[in-house]
């Protein structure tokens, strides 16, 4: 099972390397993982991408609670919840694709930040599955590069995470 | 003001730290010339970092208090890795102050330079960088009260030169607050109310006791529970002292080399009370098949990853563990009543078990080292600090000194450290000046940190060495004569150095035992005449001898090997 962890912790140096390590050395696997401080720049808030079944999914967050530096942990797939991710994709927009390429950004509601004679940049933000789904809709031969966050989330509603 | 060196030793002081064990370096200095101009906090220099970090731990385990090591930065620290490991394992709350080479060097490869807090991170409970001085103080505070409270464990404290150099105003805080870092110490009353009804439902119930009982001081409590209850107890390796061995409610150690009695309690209970306990590989064998008896399980620990972590239980109760007991001994009132009946058919049972007598040995011409044990417990009364390494001798210690009270067995159950024996002798006896010491060893072990011997001599402790000796690392010996058709790769150990002869180098005394009629009286010899002197007895002993019962990895509790069976 797919679960989207929220961790708030201390914005210390080498907060991130032991949730890191934690996940190495207990054989977690993280799908994707993405820290920024708060809005209280004392405070990190994370956002870890991992699947198992929920005996690990249990361990994981007992593990993570047990670290000094963390102060709270969620489990945000638990309930309802927003994810959002952001892409930045290269294409390679001549001749007839880069209309194309405009138009299948428009489509996917993406906007093209950056411009040259041959090239574009377009951000997209969504969930994964749309990245996805956009990737496969444009011509793979056209892609000169992305990159991704990987998923930061969000509980819905009353649900809030803080301090 | 004060300079930060200063500042490190004032913390100490208001700790109460009476002892330290290290090694010092030229990240250190500064702290160094800080411990000589005062005499509060007495410093015992080893001849290697790893001894000071065991001497530490053992100092710890041995007195409830931290048990603090310094050393100096790159080679001081990672030999200070295997130490921290151990503490870790076995939740040992110990401070490690280590040196760094000064901030702005910090990342440039510098002499003496490792990356401390990354090399440390995984083997501790926490750790901390210091880089301003006016952190200091309050970080050591924090280390503290990090690695004393919840579930213990080691905090290193890593301390640039520079900062120790540095002038501070010294301020040490009364109590620490940390949002991110707040144990649970009661246990949930809901819980514990269904814990207690299980109890009284019980109709083969056991106590299964770690070390977590004698890491929070509830020997006593957990005591007072099992008389209450008339229930079987049995203990970790880690627990052993918790209850104690001699009564007749006690079942003896269980798990690997656990009794016939113990192993066959624990899986055929109806009801497990789990106390201070993880229910490791070593004591449950094969989760599968342990886990296809049906039982209820009641677990009491503090630390909530250590329950549900390799059994599914029934009741968790997270919380400290003499809170707990103390919950559910008052909610033991008038009303409460155990089953009588089935218990005493149970109570049947385990003595037929019992009758097995598991513990039984084949007699030799040669020192059996069962002997030697049997015989230490008798000339020490039962009641020495015993240290041990890793191997059979280590196995022969946990079976046959019965300890009554805990904190007297000082080995390293978690992570299986040989080499810690020496040293630990050095931290019980620093903790604990005027008790019986012995140091249960063997050939290999006994050498992984022989250097320690001096440091012995220079401080006047007088440990009882007792070397199991068959030429042999015994253990990888005996799981090659059982499990690798008697391919004996790298266990036989040639070259072993003239025991006698090297502890008198050292300026001790060294006894060399050969016979078994020899045993009683070179051990009374050793603590009476000797009694203020280190001896060495270097116990030749038969080298064929195994530990059993044993359950083979992987194996069920009760798929055990008996010494009769063979």
């Amino acid at each position: 099972m797919r679960h989207i962890i929220s961790v708030l912790l201390e914005n210390e140096a080498g907060a991130l390397s032991r949730v890191a390590g934690l996940f190495s050395a207990r054989g977690y696997n993280i799908e994707s993982l993405t820290v920024a401080p708060t809005e209280d720049a004392s405070l990190s808030r994370m956002t870890i991408v991992t699947r198992g079944s929920d005996e690990i999914l249990e361990q994981i967050t007992k593990q993570l609670n047990k670290l000094v530096d963390v102060v709270k942990v969620v489990d945000l797939s638990e309930a309802a919840h927003s994810e959002r991710e952001l892409m930045l994709i290269k294409v390679r927009a001549t001749g007839k694709d880069r209309e194309e390429m405009k138009r299948m950004a428009d489509i996917f509601r993406g906007r093209v930040i950056d411009v040259t004679e041959s090239t574009y940049v377009i951000e997209l933000t969504g969930t994964g599955a749309k990245m996805d789904s956009f990737i496969a809709a444009i011509d793979a031969g056209l892609i000169l590069e992305t990159v991704r966050t990987g998923v930061c989330g969000i509980g819905r509603g009353d649900r809030i995470l803080k301090v | 003001m004060i300079s930060g060196a200063e500042i490190v030793i004032r913390c100490l002081q208001e700790e109460k730290v009476d002892c330290v064990f290290g090694y010092p370096g030229g990240s250190v200095l500064h702290i160094y010339d800080a411990l000589f101009k005062q005499d509060q906090v007495k410093h015992i220099l080893v001849r290697h970092e790893q001894a000071a970090v065991h001497a530490a731990d053992a100092y710890s385990r041995s007195s409830q208090k931290v048990g603090v090591a310094l050393v100096t930065s790159g080679p001081g620290v990672t030999n200070t890795i295997t130490g921290i490991a151990t503490a870790y394992s076995d939740s040992i709350p110990m401070v490690v102050i280590t040196g760094q080479v000064p901030t702005a060097y910090i990342g440039q490869d510098a002499f003496q330079e490792c990356d401390t807090v990354g090399i440390t991170r995984p083997c501790v409970k926490h750790n901390f960088l210091v880089k301003d001085v006016k952190d200091l103080a309050s970080t050591i505070k924090k280390a503290f009260h990090i690695a004393a409270t919840g579930r213990p464990g080691p905090v290193v404290v890593d301390v640039p030169k520079d900062v120790t150099a540095q002038m501070c105003e010294f301020e040490y805080p009364k109590t620490i607050q940390m949002r991110s870092y707040n144990p649970v110490v009661k246990g949930h009353l809901g819980q514990i109310k269904k814990a207690v009804q299980l109890l009284q439902e019980a109709k083969r119930p056991i106590i299964y006791a770690g070390g977590g009982v004698i890491l929070s001081d509830a020997a006593e409590k957990l005591t007072d529970l099992a008389r209450k209850l008339d229930f079987p107890v049995t203990n970790t390796l880690m627990g052993l002292g918790s209850y104690p061995a001699t009564d007749r409610q006690s079942v003896g150690m269980l798990g690997m080399h656990g009794t016939y009695e113990a192993n066959m309690a624990m899986h055929h209970a109806d009801v497990v009370l789990a106390v201070g306990a993880r229910f490791d590989d070593r004591v449950i064998g094969n989760p599968a098949h342990f886990g296809d008896e049906p039982r209820k399980i009641i677990h009491v620990d503090i630390d909530p990853s250590s329950i549900s972590k390799r059994v599914k239980v029934d009741v968790p109760i997270v919380g400290n563990v003499p809170d707990v007991l103390d919950e559910m001994l008052k909610l033991m009132d008038a009303s409460f009543k155990t089953d009588k009946v089935a218990v005493g058919d149970w109570w049947k049972q385990i003595e037929e078990w019992r009758g097995r007598d598991c513990l039984r040995y084949r007699q030799s011409e040669l020192i059996m080292p069962q002997y030697v044990v049997q015989k230490l417990y008798e000339v020490t009364g039962g009641d020495a600090y015993i240290t041990s390494d890793v191997g059979q001798h280590q196995m022969f210690a946990a079976q046959y000194y019965k300890f009554d009270k805990p904190r007297r067995w000082i080995n390293s159950g978690g992570l299986g450290t040989m080499g810690v024996g020496l040293p630990y002798g050095m931290g019980v006896l620093m903790a604990n000046p005027e008790a019986q010491v012995a140091c249960i060893t063997g050939e290999g072990s006994i050498q992984m940190n022989i250097q320690e011997l001096s440091t012995c001599k220079q401080y006047g402790l007088p440990l009882k060495i007792i070397n199991l000796n068959n030429g042999m690392l015994g253990m990888v010996r005996q799981w090659q004569e059982m499990f690798y058709s008697k391919r004996y790769s790298q266990s036989y150990v040639t070259s072993l150095p003239d025991f006698v002869k090297l502890a008198e180098s050292y300026g001790h005394v060294g006894m060399k035992i050969e016979k078994p009629e020899d045993v009683e009286p070179a051990l009374r010899q050793a603590f009476t005449e000797y009694k203020d002197r280190l001896v060495f007895m270097d116990f030749i002993i038969d080298p064929t001898a195994n530990v059993f019962p044993m359950v083979a990895a992987g194996k069920g509790l009760t798929e055990m090997i008996l010494a009769e069976d063979l």
